[in-house]
Parts: C-alpha cells; sequence; structure tokens
C-alpha cells in the first residue's frame, strides 16, 4: 500500500505536485521570513527613534540617545522614511539626534553608489501631516539624487506650514517679477502672490518697495499682524536697575481708570498707537524719554477661537509680558540690538477676549546709541503667519493670515 | 636589568622617526589658539607670503558663514557655519587635511536664539576636541558632540534648558578642553553661568552663576608646573576666577575687572590680562595670584594678546602692534598695521600672523629687536576667524571658504 503511494506519487505528475508544493513551502517561508524580519527590523527602529525621543534637558537621556543614534545610523536607507516620520512630536533636541542618523544613513548610501528612496522621499515632503522639519530634511535628501524636485515641489510651497518651504516658493515668484515680458499688471500679479506666503522681513521689504513703486498699496502692520494701539500707564522708579523684579500695582490689577502712585507723582493710564509701517511703538518720541523708568502697556486680542499663537516682538529694553493674568516670560537686558522677531514667546489664546500686558523697562545709559525706547508686537502661528483679532477678520478676508487661535 | 644598546639606539631611531612625521603632518590644533591655548605653534613653519593664487593647497567653499577657527586634528580639519535667513542651520564640516576632500558635513538646527550683530553670526566660536571627540558650540548655545567620523554623541541645548540664557548681539565664547570636562561660559545680562561638561555624556558636571553682564571672552587654562594640576580660568568684566576644571569650584579670584571682548593669554608661569590695558598675574603659593605688573597703554583691542619668547604682543583699537617685555612690561617696539582686526594673531615660531578684517594677513618676524613685516598674503575675502597653524600648513576661515596656505 505504501509502496503504491510512493510510486504514484513519483509518477510525472506527482513529481510535480511535488516540486509546486516545495516551492510553495519555500515561498512561504520565506515570506513569513521577510515579514516577520521587516516589522522586527520596524519595529527596533521605532525603538530606537523612542529612545532618542526621550532624551530631555541637562543632558537627560543623552548616553540612551547616543547609544540608539548608533544603531540608526547603522541601517539600511529603508529606515529613512521611518527616522523622518519619527520627527512628529520630537523635542527640537531629538529632531537633532534623528536629522543626524538619516544624514548618517543617506551620507552612506551615495557614498557607495546605492539611491535614495526618492518616491518615498517625495511623497513625505508632500505629507502636510508630517513635521515641517522632516518634511524639509526629506526634501533636501531628495535633491540630493533628483535636482528637478525643486521645479516640481517649491512652487506649490507657498502658503506651506515650513517657512523655508515659504521662503523658497517666494524666491522663485521674486525671480519670476524680473521677467521682463511680464507686463506690469502681470507683475502685480506676481508680487502680490508672492507677499501672500512671505513671513520673511527682508523678503516683505522687497516686495513691498516693488509693489509701491509700481503704485500698489501693501499694509505691513496688516500683513505681519501688529498691535498698534496700547494703553499705557507709568513711569514707575527703575533706577538702579529695581525696577524689572519690583511689582507695581499693573501686575496685580489693570484697573484703567485707576490713580497710580509713579516714579515722579501720581499717573494714569492713556492710550499711545503707532501709524509705523512696521509697528514700532515709541514710549520717547510718544509719551517722554523716560530714563530709569518702568512703563507698562496693555491691549485686548479678541480671538476668533482658542489655540496657539506666538507673540513675536522686538525691543532694545528689558520686558515682561503677561497674557490674562500670568506671567509668559521676561527678559532684562538693555540696548542689545531691536529686530522684528527678536524675540518669540508661545502662548495660549483663549476664546474671546485676551488681555496682554507688557512692562517694558529703560535704563539710566547716556550713549546716544541707549536712548531707544520701543515696543514692536504682533501675534501669529509659529510659522510666522499674522493671527488677527475678529474685528481685523471681520475688516478683510485674507484665506491666507490665519484666523485668531487656528488657521482658516 | 641592563637595556641592550641596539634596544636603545632603535627606540631613539623610531622616537626620531615619530618626531619627523609629527612635524612634516604637523601637530594638532585642537581650539580656539590651539591645544594649549597660546596661539603659538612654536615649531611651525608657514610661507612668508601668499594671496589666493599663491601658496594656496586648497581652498573650499563653506555652506555659511563663521567666526570660527578652523581646528586641526590628525589628518583632518574641522570648522563650523551657520546659514539660512534666520542662521538656525548649525554646520560641523570635516575635510581632508592634505587633499581637501569633505569627509562629511552634519547639520543641526539652532535650539536657542539666533538673533546676531550683522558682524557677527551664530557659528562665532570656534569647535573644541579632546582628540577623540569634535565639540560644536554655536552662539544660540548648543552643543553638539561628535565623534571624529561624525557620529552624533550627544547633544545639548544649553538656552534650551535655561530660555533666558542669550545675548541679542550674539555670544562668541569658544569652549576649551581640561581633564575630561567641556568649559562653556554662556555669559550676558539675563542669564549667565559657565558650566563643566563631562566629554562623555554631555551632562553638567557643575554650573555656576557668572556675573550679568555680556561678555564675549573664551576660557584659558593654567597648569601648575609642580603638580600638573590645571585650573579652567573665566574672564568676565568683573575679572578673572580659576576653578577646578571638574567641580567649577573657586581657586581663586582677581577681582580687578577685564575685558569683555579679548581673551587671557597663558604663558611660562604667567597669566596675562587684559585688565585696565594689560595685568601680569603669577599664581603663587598663596590664595591669591600675584600681580607682576600693569601697563594700561598695552590695551588689546578685539583680537586677544599673544606670548612668543617671551615677549607680549598687544594689538591695539587703532592697529598698532604693540611688543612688550613678559616680566617687566617694558616696552620694546611699536609697528603700525593694516587693520582693523576680529581675528586674533597666531604664531608659527617667530613669525606672528595678523589678519585683518578686510582678508589681509600680514606676517611679522619676531625674531629680531623690531618687529618687521616680512611678508602679506591677501585672501580678498572677509577675514574675521582665528587662523590655526599646523606644521607647514595655516588654516584659516573667510566668510566664504576654508584655506589651506601652504608652500
Amino acid at each position: 500500500m505504501n509502496r503504491m503511494r510512493i510510486q504514484a506519487a513519483l509518477a510525472p505528475g506527482g513529481v510535480a505536485a511535488i516540486l509546486f508544493a516545495a516551492i510553495l513551502f519555500t515561498v512561504i517561508l520565506f515570506t513569513v521570513i521577510f515579514v516577520t524580519a521587516g516589522a522586527s527590523h520596524a519595529a527596533e527602529t521605532e525603538n530606537l527613534v523612542s529612545q532618542i525621543k526621550a532624551v530631555g534637558a541637562e543632558g537627560n537621556g543623552n548616553e540612551a540617545a547616543a547609544v540608539a543614534v548608533a544603531g540608526l545610523s547603522a541601517g539600511g536607507v529603508d529606515s529613512l522614511p521611518e527616522i523622518l516620520a519619527g520627527f512628529k512630536g520630537a523635542s527640537p533636541l531629538a529632531a537633532n539626534y534623528l536629522r543626524s542618523a538619516a544624514e548618517t544613513i543617506a551620507d552612506r548610501q551615495l557614498a557607495d553608489g546605492a539611491k535614495l528612496p526618492a518616491s518615498r522621499l517625495e511623497q513625505l515632503v508632500k505629507d502636510g501631516k508630517q513635521d515641517p522639519r522632516a518634511r524639509r530634511l526629506a526634501y533636501e535628501l531628495l535633491l540630493r539624487v533628483d535636482k528637478s524636485a525643486e521645479e516640481r515641489l517649491i512652487p506649490g510651497m507657498l502658503l506651506d506650514s515650513s517657512p523655508e518651504f515659504r521662503r523658497d516658493a517666494v524666491q522663485r515668484l521674486l525671480d519670476q517679477a524680473n521677467d521682463k515680458r511680464l507686463s506690469e499688471k502681470q507683475v502685480v500679479a506676481v508680487y502680490r502672490s508672492a507677499l501672500s506666503g512671505a513671513t520673511d522681513e527682508d523678503q516683505v521689504k522687497t516686495i513691498s518697495k516693488a509693489l509701491k513703486s509700481l503704485g500698489e498699496e501693501v499694509n505691513l502692520v496688516e500683513h505681519f499682524g501688529f498691535l498698534t494701539a496700547w494703553k499705557i500707564v507709568g513711569p514707575f522708579d527703575n533706577t538702579d536697575f529695581v525696577g524689572f523684579n519690583k511689582t507695581y500695582p499693573p501686575e496685580a490689577e489693570i484697573d484703567l481708570s485707576a490713580k497710580l502712585e509713579g516714579q515722579k507723582g501720581e499717573v494714569a493710564w492713556g492710550e499711545i498707537s503707532t501709524e509705523d509701517e512696521f509697528g514700532i511703538v515709541d514710549i520717547a518720541k510718544s509719551v517722554a524719554p523716560h530714563k530709569g523708568a518702568v512703563m507698562y502697556l496693555t491691549s485686548e486680542f479678541d480671538a476668533k477661537a482658542a489655540g496657539d499663537v506666538q507673540f513675536r516682538f522686538g525691543t532694545p529694553n528689558a520686558w515682561k509680558l503677561w497674557l490674562n493674568g500670568k506671567l509668559l516670560f521676561g527678559r532684562d537686558e538693555y540696548h542689545r540690538g531691536m529686530a522684528i522677531d527678536q524675540y518669540s514667546v508661545s502662548a495660549k489664546l483663549k476664546a474671546g477676549e485676551n488681555v496682554i500686558l507688557l512692562k517694558l523697562c529703560q535704563n539710566e545709559q547716556e550713549d546716544d546709541w541707549a536712548q531707544r525706547y520701543q515696543i514692536q508686537l504682533r501675534v501669529c502661528d509659529s510659522s510666522g503667519i499674522a493671527v488677527r483679532p475678529v474685528a481685523a477678520l471681520a475688516a478683510k478676508s485674507d484665506p491666507r493670515v490665519a484666523s485668531s487661535g487656528g488657521k482658516e | 636589568m641592563r637595556v641592550p644598546e641596539k634596544t636603545i639606539r632603535r627606540a631613539a631611531l623610531m622616537i626620531c622617526g615619530l618626531g619627523c612625521v609629527a612635524f612634516l603632518t604637523g601637530a594638532d590644533w585642537r581650539q580656539f589658539r590651539g591645544n594649549d591655548v597660546s596661539g603659538v605653534a612654536q615649531d611651525a613653519s608657514i610661507p612668508s607670503s601668499f594671496s589666493s593664487d599663491e601658496n594656496v593647497a586648497w581652498k573650499i567653499e563653506l555652506p555659511g558663514r563663521g567666526l570660527s577657527g578652523p581646528i586641526v586634528v590628525g589628518d583632518r580639519v574641522y570648522v563650523t557655519a551657520s546659514s539660512g535667513f534666520r542662521q538656525d542651520r548649525l554646520h560641523v564640516l570635516c575635510f581632508d587635511r592634505k587633499s581637501g576632500d569633505k569627509l562629511f558635513e552634519r547639520q543641526f538646527l539652532a535650539t536657542g536664539r539666533t538673533m546676531c550683530h550683522p558682524k557677527m553670526c551664530v557659528a562665532t566660536p570656534t569647535p573644541a576636541s579632546d582628540g577623540k571627540r569634535i565639540f560644536a558650540f554655536y552662539s544660540s548655545n548648543d552643543v553638539a558632540c561628535l565623534d571624529l567620523d561624525g557620529t552624533l554623541l550627544w547633544y545639548r541645548g544649553l538656552t534650551h534648558d535655561y530660555p533666558n540664557a542669550s545675548n541679542s548681539l550674539g555670544m562668541a565664547s569658544s569652549p576649551i578642553v581640561i581633564d575630561d570636562t567641556l568649559i562653556v561660559q554662556v555669559e550676558n545680562d539675563a542669564e549667565s553661568f559657565a558650566v563643566g561638561l563631562d566629554v562623555e555624556t554631555g551632562k553638567s558636571r557643575w554650573k555656576k552663576e557668572r556675573p550679568k553682564r555680556a561678555n564675549w571672552t573664551s576660557p584659558t587654562f593654567f597648569t601648575d608646573k609642580e603638580s600638573g594640576k590645571s585650573l579652567a580660568l573665566l574672564q568676565s568684566s568683573a575679572g578673572v576666577e580659576a576653578v577646578e576644571p571638574k567641580t567649577g569650584e573657586r581657586a581663586w579670584n582677581f577681582g580687578d575687572g577685564a575685558s569683555t571682548i579679548p581673551s587671557s593669554v597663558v604663558s611660562g608661569g604667567s597669566i596675562l590680562i587684559p585688565s585696565n590695558g594689560l595685568t601680569v598675574l603669577r599664581p603663587g603659593t598663596g590664595a591669591e595670584p600675584d600681580q607682576i605688573w600693569n601697563d594700561n597703554r598695552l590695551s588689546p583691542g578685539t583680537a586677544s594678546p599673544l606670548v612668543v619668547d617671551g615677549k607680549v604682543y598687544v594689538v591695539n583699537r587703532a592697529g598698532v602692534l604693540q611688543a612688550a617685555d613678559v616680566t617687566t612690561g617694558s616696552l620694546l617696539w611699536r609697528l603700525r598695521l593694516k587693520g582693523p582686526f576680529s581675528s586674533t594673531p597666531v604664531a608659527a615660531g617667530t613669525k606672528l600672523v595678523f589678519f585683518n578684517e578686510k582678508g589681509t594677513a600680514q606676517i611679522v618676524d619676531a625674531s629680531g629687536e623690531e618687529g618687521e613685516i616680512i611678508g602679506e598674503g591677501d585672501l580678498g575675502e572677509t577675514i574675521l576667524a582665528t587662523p590655526a597653524v599646523s606644521g607647514s600648513d595655516l588654516f584659516v576661515r573667510s566668510d566664504k571658504h576654508l584655506w589651506k596656505i601652504s608652500e
């Protein structure tokens, strides 16, 4: 009986069946091995990325992160997309570890004459849900193997959440605007388009100058989201720098009708505003060139919805900033320069009225370069696009500008 | 046990051979002003004249600006740069010393503030090395530690950890390595401190508060000849504080104030401090060092003083080079140079190299009784960084390029 079965199996049709079964078994076996290995590899990459993301302040987690970077760096190019995806939620410190691993892998791959996974990198660049830092790195890696990616991808980045992508897209339009074949109307349209994505001061200034020379109006206060109207009270004493850490009444309560004991007698809240194109509120010129003084400024910001924003500002004076009674940050530095977006303070707006309070301190230096008493403050999202209060949103509808608390 | 004469001869030959190799390839220049922070490469020999197309072994375009000087570790040259509209892209670059081939480049995103005076940039501090690792430090107070092949070992964001540690004009202090500790000064008007970081892990061995005033000077160190023990010297507007490298504990303090731009230099048991002109201290057996002399006519501008063969060289704000006797302070000679200078001079033997901001080097022979300009080298690009000297090579970075000057 058994012999008969063996013989049957050894018949031509039976041999084919055995071979087929063997091949099928082998294919299944290898598939299982590869899938398991792939899953294991993916799990290992994920684990290493997690170790890096655990790195914290004061060097905590550095040792584990170093081991993880070495592990990731030794990996194959297939792990690049996973490493880049790992940027999501990574702290600035962790993102630098991940970047280092990705660069090491790409360098090795290219030095060996091998390729980078271009299509997967491009997919990541286009995926707006990925971290902007990772998307930018993916783009730069992609450029190393495909120079044409710039032409293909950048024109669509004008309103991107990454300031670097937006900058590149704006630059392309600025180059385009120099095309002598364009009509004036077309040039204006190109500049208007460029302005919609521009948030870097140099580019905005270039565009604004060009548009004005073409007879166009440009409202930079609105574009950047500067706050130009404030209530102001002071001066309070800051001789010998005593004022920065001293709590004067506005820090405890903002009562716009109150009469307060100031540095030189009774003071009351007044108003200050600016017509400056870049929203610079000049206390020395508009109020008085106080020295050794503290002034408080307050403004209300009516937010359409709750959400994360940044207060970005420039001042040559020492300052403290509160939002809705909560101290956000302060800095005791005088006359070390002033620039747009000199400081960036993250905050969470609530829906409706938000009260901003600024304490601005002037020292007693007599040098010519130490007389400025100014502030230039704007509200924007984390990428630098203006966040406007409800009234401004109602006045003008601009699809580029983020509504208060989130993008439209 | 008697060592056979043959073995001794072999050993002597081997030592001579190694010495020759070291001379030919050049010693390391591992941090701002070299390994001993003196700015002197005693056995080096560099060309007396060069230009953008004469005695240039190679010239490499850099991806960003930098006031940071190059460093040399073995057969490699490392340099940092910063780029981008916000200068938030931090670069560490490594080149083959012989060919100039780029061996690797790593980029990081600044975690601290990047605003700087237009003349400065985020890559202003010179990196440091302990021979096994590279420590790249930036005005944003980011510290990246890489192995010599570019693998990241650890990363610290000192402004990330201490958010008020910054200067709107930029930070410039270059870190140094002593006793397995990276000494970093982060001194400004708001949150001022110095830290000693464990070179292995990047964790702080110590952190101490420092005077709240902007300070762009770099630390140096003093080694006691008898004990071999080194102290880190932290300069500020308040003076100079000597601390134990591994603990940060104060050993002594000089409290007569000091400059916040040019840094102190140590030579032959003396510490020369840009304080009330120039003040020379000699640490003795007491708690406080003895003051040897002070001369308010020897007032360095931006460049730090340099000491070679018992003479101190100071370039004042007017671009006049003054030479004085280190022991007595007596002025020996003056020589007008073409300034202005941001770069600190270095010495290759008795050749002193002064790069002005326009990119012209003036080579001064300091071997005679009077200093003499014996050659020039115009590279035609802005140079604000301090060069590195090693063997027969001079490495200098301009705003745009890294140059190797060699015959």
